[in-house]
């Protein structure tokens, strides 16, 4: 088999910078745990006002005793509920939503927090938000005519104490 | 092989529906810009018939009928023989037809707005996902055809190197075999069942896992006729070599291989895949960028050559004496370019942790336009100038408009997708027909609307360059003289070739092995996991 010298080198260039992009990928996710939201957990979407998280009463933004904060929200055609939630600027929180009808994606923009929502699995978002002021939650993927009628805002407020 | 020997009615067919349609979700497209740029009356269901239309014909029908088309004529050219079973080939294309009419159908009547996307448990009339199911059907009398033809070839010709079109084009259909199977068995097994009542409620993870198993590799189906052009076509019309014949094949090997099990890069941000697997699927993804940036390499290694051959000096003298009122050049050239800017933002979003900020944002459609509708269409455009005289035994009725119109598609689609860019890093949203949030946010995005709507009229126009003179070539009354199909020449000939660079077995053994890996547990999980079943809606 015949590779031309020129071709050969080039070939080693390739395979040092995928390489290196590999290296930073796996390096990054290994040592600063950075992972794209991934949460097997499955919920029966028919129920959820029956469970305890996404009942209506318990929706929305709670402090934990440990200073984080967890939010539960629920992605329905057309909106997410609650629809103004506020969270504190440079503290854990955590994101749980759920849907009980079609598949939903959320994002804000300006940060990493984007999920895809899917009937019959908790989507769960972990995120420290770096700026305040009030930012829309929109649905990014189709879930029916209304979808882009489908969206919340949150409030980042300044931290207190 | 006499010209009734040769299958030009059978490949003209298949192109011909590919080029109507195409002609069609042009101007979808041309008024989806133009109903986001709120130029015309804001109508949702409209928008979002229309993007479903504009999808499946550009992603499913326009790809499959030109490369089925296209494997045909090249299979037949380089083999030199008729094609096996024409039978088996004409029952596929009608099949195919019969399945388009049956999704074109449902959307039309408003029973198919469900995008492109088979996401339930939004859940769209029976007609669409069996209109679907025989479209790939059809196409599997394709890959049958183009496993069986270099099969009886090689028995005939023990020992001889399978020429490199042949040996692509084996590939590209073992690939496409492949890939299928992620929806065949959603598409069978979920949403017929579903859309017709034989099932109440569907598993949405299972659902989403079997379409991103076809997902991405389905890509690089469509992909693979315009690097089939890079390697075996453009040389040849530059006047030059192929670099080499042997790295070819290790390229389109490499596709191959690394391009089945990662899927998963579309399931980033969903929640049922644990992040392992995300990582294993971000690793393949990283990979086919070496076939990608080997063939980089080759092609303008060869275009230099031709360059050169044709009295070019210098370090970048050789880039003016190339033929530049050639089709196909032109489309190489632009193409090249729109593939590194689109590979550039695939890069990106194939990175498993930055992905996140640009996910279903505008930035998404921009990255593929670039790469599907930049590269590989243009490459689709060069392909048919290049073969409609050949097929119809008419000259090209005019080379000057075929460059210009390229040129026109190329700036067309910059203009369309360099806002797109920017407005998906400021977060505006993919797939939406209005933009009713806060205005602090909505403005900055409306900035680059017109830009929008100039690049989707632009296109529109190109399209219907592309038809017009396609449709003269077929009536135009000058007979073309050269009706045989000619690919470029390695520089070093080869007489001989190890057995894994002349045949697929080892390969489909290792990509068993690999989709087990890949996609194994992943499936399984949803069949030992207490999964919860959700209930079909309409939209």
């Amino acid at each position: 088999m015949h590779i031309d010298p020129l071709e050969r080198t080039w070939v080693v260039v390739v395979g040092l910078l995928t390489a290196m992009m590999l290296g930073v990928i796996f390096y990054t996710a290994w040592s600063g745990d950075i992972h794209p939201p991934s949460n097997v957990e499955v919920i029966d979407s028919t129920r959820l006002h029956l469970t305890e998280e996404f009942a209506e009463d318990n929706l929305g933004a709670r402090t934990q005793p440990d200073g984080s904060v967890r939010v539960a929200m629920v992605a329905t055609r057309y909106g997410f509920y609650p629809q103004h939630i506020e969270v504190p600027v440079d503290t854990p929180i955590t994101f749980r939503f759920a849907t009980p009808d079609s598949l939903h994606g959320l994002h804000i923009p300006g940060t990493n927090v984007d999920t895809m929502v899917i009937p019959g699995f908790v989507s769960e978002v972990n995120t420290v938000l770096q700026n305040t002021g009030t930012f829309p939650m929109y649905c990014n993927e189709y879930c029916g005519l209304g979808h882009h009628d489908m969206w919340s805002r949150v409030t980042i407020t300044p931290k207190q104490g | 092989m006499t010209e009734r020997e040769k299958p030009n009615g059978l490949a003209l067919s298949h192109m011909w529906v590919a080029m109507i349609t195409f002609l069609v979700a042009a101007f979808l497209g041309l008024y989806q810009v133009l109903e986001r740029a709120e130029y015309i009356p804001a109508w949702a269901e409209g928008y979002y018939t229309s993007v479903t239309a504009h999808g499946v014909i550009m992603a499913y029908v326009l790809t499959t009928f030109f490369i089925v088309g296209f494997g045909y004529y090249c299979a037949s050219s380089s083999l030199k023989r008729p094609i096996w079973s024409p039978g088996l080939a004409w029952g596929g294309f009608l099949m195919m037809l019969v399945g388009v009419l049956l999704v074109v159908y449902a959307i039309v009547t408003g029973q198919g707005t469900v995008l492109y996307t088979f996401y339930p448990p939004l859940t769209a009339h029976w007609t669409f996902y069996v209109g679907a199911a025989l479209l790939v059907v059809g196409s599997i009398a394709w890959i049958i055809i183009m496993i069986v033809m270099p099969i009886r070839w090689k028995r005939e010709n023990p020992g001889q190197p399978l020429p490199l079109i042949m040996f692509t084009t084996t590939a590209n259909a073992l690939l496409w075999g492949w890939t299928l199977v992620g929806v065949a068995l959603e598409v069978v097994f979920q949403l017929i069942p579903l859309s017709v009542g034989w099932i109440d409620s569907v598993d949405v993870g299972l659902a989403k896992t079997l379409f991103a198993w076809t997902l991405h590799p389905i890509v690089y189906f469509w992909l693979i006729p315009a690097y089939q052009a890079f390697y075996m076509l453009v040389p040849r019309v530059a006047g030059g070599r192929l670099f080499s014949d042997e790295m070819a094949r290790v390229a389109f090997i490499m596709l191959l291989v690394f391009s089945l099990p990662i899927g998963m890069h579309h399931l980033y941000v969903d929640p049922f895949q644990a992040a392992g697997w995300k990582l294993f699927h971000a690793f393949g993804t990283f990979m086919v960028a070496v076939p990608t940036l080997i063939t980089g390499f080759t092609v303008l290694a060869g275009l230099e050559l031709a360059g050169r051959l044709r009295g070019g000096k210098g370090l970048f003298g050789w880039i003016r004496t190339l033929p530049w009122d050639e089709p196909m050049l032109v489309a190489t050239a632009l193409a090249l370019l729109m593939l590194t800017a689109g590979g550039f933002g695939g890069m990106i979003n194939a990175s498993y942790g930055m992905n996140t900020m640009v996910h279903n944002t505008m930035w998404v459609p921009a990255h593929f336009h670039l790469i599907f509708a930049g590269t590989t269409i243009i490459m689709y455009f060069a392909i048919a100038y290049h073969l409609w005289p050949k097929m119809t035994g008419r000259e090209l009725f005019s080379k000057s408009l075929a460059v210009k119109q390229l040129w026109v598609w190329f700036i067309g689609m910059l203009i369309l997708t360099i806002p797109w860019h920017y407005v998906g890093l400021l977060g505006m949203p993919r797939r939406t027909a209005l933009m009713p949030y806060d205005p602090v946010y909505v403005d900055p995005w409306k900035s680059t609307l017109f830009a929008m709507a100039i690049g989707g009229v632009v296109l529109a126009v190109s399209a219907v360059m592309l038809i017009y003179n396609l449709v003269m070539t077929q009536v135009n009354r000058a007979r073309e003289a050269d009706r045989e199909l000619k690919f470029a020449e390695p520089i070093h000939p080869v007489l001989s070739l190890p057995a894994p660079l002349n045949g697929f077995t080892l390969w489909n053994s290792i990509i068993l092995i690999y989709m087990i890996a890949g996609w194994g547990y992943p499936i399984a999980q949803f069949f030992v996991m207490n999964t919860q079943n959700a209930l079909p809606w309409g939209w």
